[in-house]
């Protein structure tokens, strides 16, 4: 079927957005499902660098190091690389995808936790916090804002990142534009572009939202006149 | 094992490097198209940046640019590029490459020369201003190199993603290295894909290694503060 659009056709053709909204639907649940599974996996594994990063300090360079090499690697030449050895699979995907989320991570949580004021660490031993208790419930919410500071580029620049998968048979709404341009037809380019950039907006406010749910201290303080 | 050993014969096969379908040609059209679209968005986009960063207007501007740019995926940028460069009557290949190189290059440069020139010490301009320095002579000899820093991560930031996006202009029928994954997909050889990945990884890699030793020799160790942690920061 050859759809090119000729020059007296409108920008974006309504009639073919109607008639596909079942595929927009279901691409948009791909996209969705495509960049939570990497955010979530590869936040799991940015805490656990971190947390070796943190305990011991000549680990943070090598850290950084590699997962700074992760993120310098153009994702199509990771995809490149990665098919041969593990298929046009959903974990093929995923490798590449949660391999750019963990320098942004890793730099934010540990940022973040060292930013926490000595005196509070001080006193919470002298309360007789155990380290371990003292992470997680004194470090961990304080750096909250950095950590989630990280998670929202992450998850902004993982949603651009997913269209890239439809080279490699995902994409969710990338399918939409790889299938635009190879067809010069330009509705489905900016039915994808547009949808992909509404999809970052929508999960960055739902991040945010996210956040004062989790720190309620900042507003009160934010009231309070600081 | 078998498969590198494949791989490793590609590399080892002269008709893979020489010609205008070789690794060299490809590499040089790589090579050349990006440092053109560096240049062209560092010309677009610096200038502003720095003369509005040193009247202290636009910032809401610089922020949302940052913003919009992370959230408009490379890949779509360079699929609107194609029916523009059409539209433009430049066709094909090299145009619409250009274009969307651009397009992704300009908002890290606007915003990291904005910010670096604005978040100069007043104190540093204050005094300067005192000394009887004009607003010129305060832009040339104070802001510019302490904003130095962070004008170069963003030059670094936008070369490395400019190399990297431009492997796909293989989809928009340019050369490149790009040429090596998008065609063995198409004709389902895997070494190639492999061979192309690796060719544009090396590529990325060295270009930010170039940019950080570069960074290292070009920034006086006086200002060398955290540029790098002020460039993530703009982030938020």
């Amino acid at each position: 079927m050859i759809l090119a659009q000729s020059a007296k056709d409108p920008l974006i053709r309504w009639d073919w957005v109607w008639d596909h909204t079942d595929d927009i639907a279901a691409a948009t649940w791909e996209h969705l499902r495509l960049t939570a599974v990497a955010v979530g996996v590869g936040f799991v594994i940015s805490m656990a660098l971190s947390m070796i990063g943190l305990r011991f300090p000549k680990t943070y360079s090598p850290i950084t190091w590699v997962t700074g090499v992760m993120y310098t690697i153009p994702s199509l030449a990771l995809f490149a690389m990665l098919v041969p050895v593990t298929g046009l699979t959903f974990l093929t995907a995923e490798i590449g995808l949660v391999s750019y989320t963990l320098l942004i991570l890793v730099r934010n949580i540990t940022a973040g936790i060292n930013g926490v004021p000595d005196e509070i660490r001080e006193a919470a031993l002298g309360m007789g916090y155990t380290p371990r208790k003292m992470f997680w419930e004194i470090e961990v919410p304080l750096a909250m804002p950095a950590i989630i500071a990280g998670l929202r580029i992450a998850t902004v620049t993982t949603v651009g990142l997913v269209t890239i998968t439809a080279l490699i048979t995902f994409g969710g709404l990338g399918s939409f534009i790889d299938s635009g341009l190879r067809r010069f037809f330009n509705t489905e380019i900016i039915v994808g572009v547009v949808l992909s950039v509404a999809l970052a907006v929508v999960l960055d406010l739902a991040i945010v939202m996210i956040e004062r749910w989790l720190t309620p201290w900042t507003r009160r303080r934010a009231t309070a006149g600081n | 094992m078998e498969f590198l050993g494949e791989v490793f014969d590609w590399f080892a096969t002269a008709d893979n490097w020489t010609g205008t379908q070789g690794v060299l040609h490809r590499t040089w059209e790589h090579v050349q198209l990006s440092v053109i679209s560096v240049a062209v968005a560092a010309g677009l986009a610096l200038v502003p940046g720095v003369i509005l960063g040193h009247l202290g207007r636009g910032g809401v501007f610089a922020v949302a640019v940052v913003n919009i740019g992370r959230a408009v995926p490379s890949f779509g940028i360079l699929a609107l590029a194609l029916p523009v460069s059409i539209k433009l009557g430049l066709g094909l290949g090299f145009w619409p490459t250009l274009i969307a190189l651009v397009a992704l290059a300009l908002p890290p440069m606007f915003t990291n020369s904005y910010t670096g020139v604005r978040q100069v010490d007043p104190a540093m301009t204050e005094a300067a201003t005192g000394m009887g320095m004009k607003g010129s002579q305060v832009l040339w000899n104070i802001e510019l190199p302490a904003a130095s820093p962070l004008i170069l991560t963003a030059i670094r930031i936008s070369s490395v993603q400019v190399v990297a996006t431009a492997t796909l202009g293989a989809l928009v029928a340019w050369g490149g290295l790009g040429r090596f994954i998008i065609d063995g997909f198409a004709q389902g050889d895997r070494v190639m894909v492999f061979a192309g990945g690796l060719l544009v990884a090396l590529l990325a890699v060295l270009t930010e290694l170039s940019f950080s030793l570069f960074e290292r020799f070009a920034i006086p160790k006086g200002i060398r503060l955290a540029g790098r942690s002020a460039a993530s920061a703009t982030a938020t």
